[in-house]
């Protein structure tokens, strides 16, 4: 037998529909939203600040802290417990890994960016979407990277090769009677979009050399979709913080006096260039 | 941590009537409620109050009941601050503001009698439904007693019980049967800084303040449970204006909260 | 050689901006292969030959002579430790102020713990130890008033073409204003006022990059205040350290 038809409906190296926003979280310097299928993550990068316990510091850079953690109510069965569990940590583990290589946190000595990854809703891919989501949310925070990161799970379910499980195809063989366990993978791939570096890797389940690679390919294949629309978010809520000034304002006015984070997504006009570059003084006079 | 020269100036401005984002004192920041949007829970509810955002989940479980109560349910409240909201919460198991936020509003929806326990069992002494809501804020520009209340109420108003298979849940399966929830509890907090009383604080004005009182109130217009909180004292006139205060603002609140329960179409998480 | 994007287009990290070697990557950018390619969220700058982004976000990250508002968190011996909203805290010496303070003096004197004060940069070492001064003229502690904190890569629309935009919203609103590089504005003035700065304030903030801002905010403050301002002059009262 072979998995002819995916329970949902999509092409095999078809992506589920994907919604991502930028800058959603006020109080961040940085921040995302990311939404694969009926997977949600959100994603706050605060930093670079400083760094305690002071041992930890690296005098030569900053460092990247990743932290991904499921929302208790997130999960399909039941509730998930609060708190750190042996999952969480190694995720949060792997993620700070796929994302470091990217970013340069040369001008930081002793200090530490953080990355908080929350998953209000997940099914399957919690990992891959919050990296998706962390990308985002680092570039939101103006940080020097060479690229954003981009992941996907692609596997195998029944000797067939798929991209992006959802929740009943990681556990195909509760759901579909002939699947036996040892024809299911499922292999999250993170990738730097512009070169396809695999920044993060892993694997569970059973599937043949041929089958990998194919696997892998067909993640590469994904990347670039899932890295434009992380790219248009953050296009999209530059316009929209210009946008929002016509339209009145979305609800909030402003007064947060924080940095000015706002997730609206409408169009723009061009910039204009009023600001005088060489202005960099203070203004110090008395009104 | 108080800021002296902030709270100096924020308590100026009070003096002439003016707040720091041009409210009135007895005002709230525009409240949006949204329910049923977590798929994987089995009630939800985001709540936004200004820049302030909460989200709260139901997870229902079947427990053995407390011995004492053998033939009733159990309602479980928990909040985490979670380190996302805010830059000044740390990663961690929770500190003594969590758990009493938590624990304010969960003595907010017990002691409101508004649960009916005992309709909550499934055998006595044996086995009882447990609901568990859990409040996670997004972005905490501050009231979250207030916002998390409102959040955890919702939650508990939208949720329906999963389908019961052989003794066991399916949680994939879901029921019409609502959780039975008699009166709608409001947690409103009133704060009092320098004099004056707020309600709904933004950050600043919250880590202003020198007292607050949490004042949970019925349908009815009964109260059903208190917190003061802040080093500063209150006296009795202080809590009578603060009574007043709340169940005001909590009536208004309560007619958003039914609202939100009106199910809109076509509406997906976010 | 090809350039694939236009100036002040918005580019994120990982957008090739040009192909071949007729450019050259300047800030927030680099160069792979015959690629450049941007490395920081911002708008595109083509100067000539040189490509680079201007940043729209992320923190401050302080340079010397930049002046700066504080917030004084410790008091040591010799002076005081100051947070300037960026990932490293300042110290000023108490060698540093106008006055000369003798070596067991009370330092509290001059600034207590929770002040405020607009200073000077005087140093930043590599792993970005800050030194600040007060001793020139204007730079002091700031009683009263309210501090807010905007983003730091908005302060120069904030602060205007010569100090112009600051100079209206001080017109309009009879407030008194310092806008640090830092990204905190001390504004100081009638309760109801105050507020109408901030506002502006955050309205310049939000919507800095778009064509006619000074108009609108113009607009937007008479509609607020009833003060017709007049801009005929553009000078405005800037002077820099004056």
């Amino acid at each position: 037998m072979v998995y002819n038809k995916r329970v949902d409906g999509r092409g095999f190296d078809e992506l589920r529909p994907i919604e991502a926003k930028a800058g959603v979280i006020p109080k961040a310097d940085g921040s995302a939203y990311f939404k694969m299928g009926k997977t949600v993550a959100y994603a706050a990068v605060y930093g670079p600040r400083e760094l305690f316990p002071k041992f930890m510091q690296d005098p030569k850079k900053g460092i990247l802290r990743v932290n991904y953690n499921m929302m208790p109510f997130s999960g399909a069965g039941e509730r998930v417990r609060p708190g750190p569990s042996r999952r969480s940590k190694e995720i949060s583990m792997v993620s700070e890994k796929a994302l470091s290589t990217v970013l340069n946190l040369d001008d930081y000595p002793n200090a530490v960016v953080d990355v908080f990854i929350e998953l209000p809703q997940t099914d399957a891919g919690s990992r891959c979407c919050g990296i998706n989501a962390a990308a985002i949310a680092l570039a939101d925070a103006g940080l020097a990277m060479r690229d954003l990161v981009s992941a996907v799970a692609v596997g195998q379910a029944d000797n067939r090769v798929i991209v992006d499980l959802n929740y009943e195809e990681e556990h195909l063989p509760e759901f579909v009677d002939h699947v036996d366990s040892e024809h299911v993978a499922d292999i999250p791939v993170a990738m730097v979009p512009s070169t396809g570096e695999i920044t993060l890797l892993q694997m569970d389940g059973i599937v043949n050399r041929e089958a990998l690679m194919e696997a892998l390919h067909k993640a590469a294949a994904a990347i670039p979709q899932i890295s434009a629309i992380q790219r248009n978010a953050l296009k999209q809520k530059f316009h929209g913080e210009t946008g929002e000034g016509l339209n009145g304002n979305n609800g909030h006015n402003g007064q947060s006096a924080g940095n000015g984070n706002s997730g609206a997504t409408t169009q723009t006009a061009p910039a204009d260039n009023e600001s005088d570059s060489t202005d960099t003084g203070a203004d110090l006079t008395q009104g | 941590m108080v800021d002296i020269e902030t709270k100096k100036h924020i308590i100026e401005c009070l003096t002439k009537g003016v707040r720091y984002d041009g409210r009135s004192m007895t005002e709230f920041r525009p409240i949006e409620v949204r329910t049923g949007l977590i798929e994987t829970a089995e009630g939800s509810a985001q709540v936004k109050c200004g820049n302030t955002e909460v989200i709260a989940g139901v997870k229902m479980t079947m427990e053995k009941p407390y011995p004492d109560t053998p033939n009733e349910g159990i309602l479980m409240v928990g909040a985490e601050l979670l380190p996302l909201s805010n830059p000044r919460y740390e990663s961690g198991p929770p500190d003594a503001y969590a758990i009493e936020v938590a624990r304010v509003i969960d003595r907010g929806i017990r002691e409101s009698k508004s649960l009916d326990n005992k309709r909550l069992c499934i055998q006595a002494g044996e086995k009882v439904w447990t609901i568990n809501v859990d409040i996670c804020p997004i972005n905490d520009d501050g009231n979250l007693f207030d916002v998390g209340s409102m959040a955890a109420v919702a939650a508990i108003l939208s949720a329906t019980f999963p389908a019961v298979e052989n003794d066991k849940i399916n949680y994939k399966k879901r029921t019409a049967e609502k959780i039975p929830l008699a009166k709608i509890p409001i947690a409103v907090t009133v704060s009092k800084i320098g004099g004056f009383f707020i309600v709904d604080p933004q950050e600043s004005e919250e880590q202003s303040c020198d007292t607050r009182l949490t004042v949970t109130t019925t349908d009815d217009g009964n109260l059903c449970a208190l917190q003061k909180g802040g080093y500063g004292t209150l006296t009795i006139p202080d809590i009578d204006k603060m009574l007043t205060l709340a169940l005001a603002k909590a009536t208004e609140i309560r007619k958003l909260i039914k609202d939100s329960l009106v199910p809109r179409t076509g509406e997906s998480y976010e | 050689m090809t350039i694939l994007v236009q100036d002040k287009e918005v580019v994120v990290p990982g957008d090739t901006l040009a192909e071949g070697m007729g450019y050259i990557p300047g800030y927030g950018s680099y160069r792979q292969a015959t690629k450049i390619i941007a490395s920081r969220l911002g708008l595109v700058n083509v100067e000539g030959k040189v490509l680079k982004i201007i940043p729209v976000s992320g923190k401050y990250l302080p340079k010397r002579n930049d002046i700066v508002i504080g917030k004084v968190i410790d008091i040591l011996m010799m002076g005081w430790r100051v947070e300037i909203n960026s990932p490293y805290q300042a110290m000023l010496s108490s060698k540093e102020t106008p006055e000369f303070i003798e070596k067991n003096e009370d330092l509290t004197r001059y600034f207590n713990l929770d002040e405020y004060l607009v200073a000077k940069i005087t140093n930043v070492t590599s792993q970005n130890l800050v030194d600040l001064s007060v001793r020139d003229q204007g730079l002091r502690k700031l009683k009263g008033g309210r501090i807010i904190y905007v983003n730091t890569h908005k302060v120069p629309r904030i602060i205007g073409k010569k100090g112009s935009m600051v100079t209206m919203i001080k017109q309009a609103t009879g407030c008194r204003i310092i806008v640090g590089q830092n990204g905190l504005i001390w504004v100081d003035g009638e309760p109801a006022k105050e507020n109408i700065a901030v506002e502006t304030i955050m309205k310049i903030e939000s919507e800095s990059h778009y064509s006619g801002l000074t108009e609108r905010i113009k607009t937007f403050l008479e509609e607020k205040t009833g003060v017709k301002l007049d801009m005929t002059g553009e000078k405005g009262d800037y002077n820099g350290l004056q």
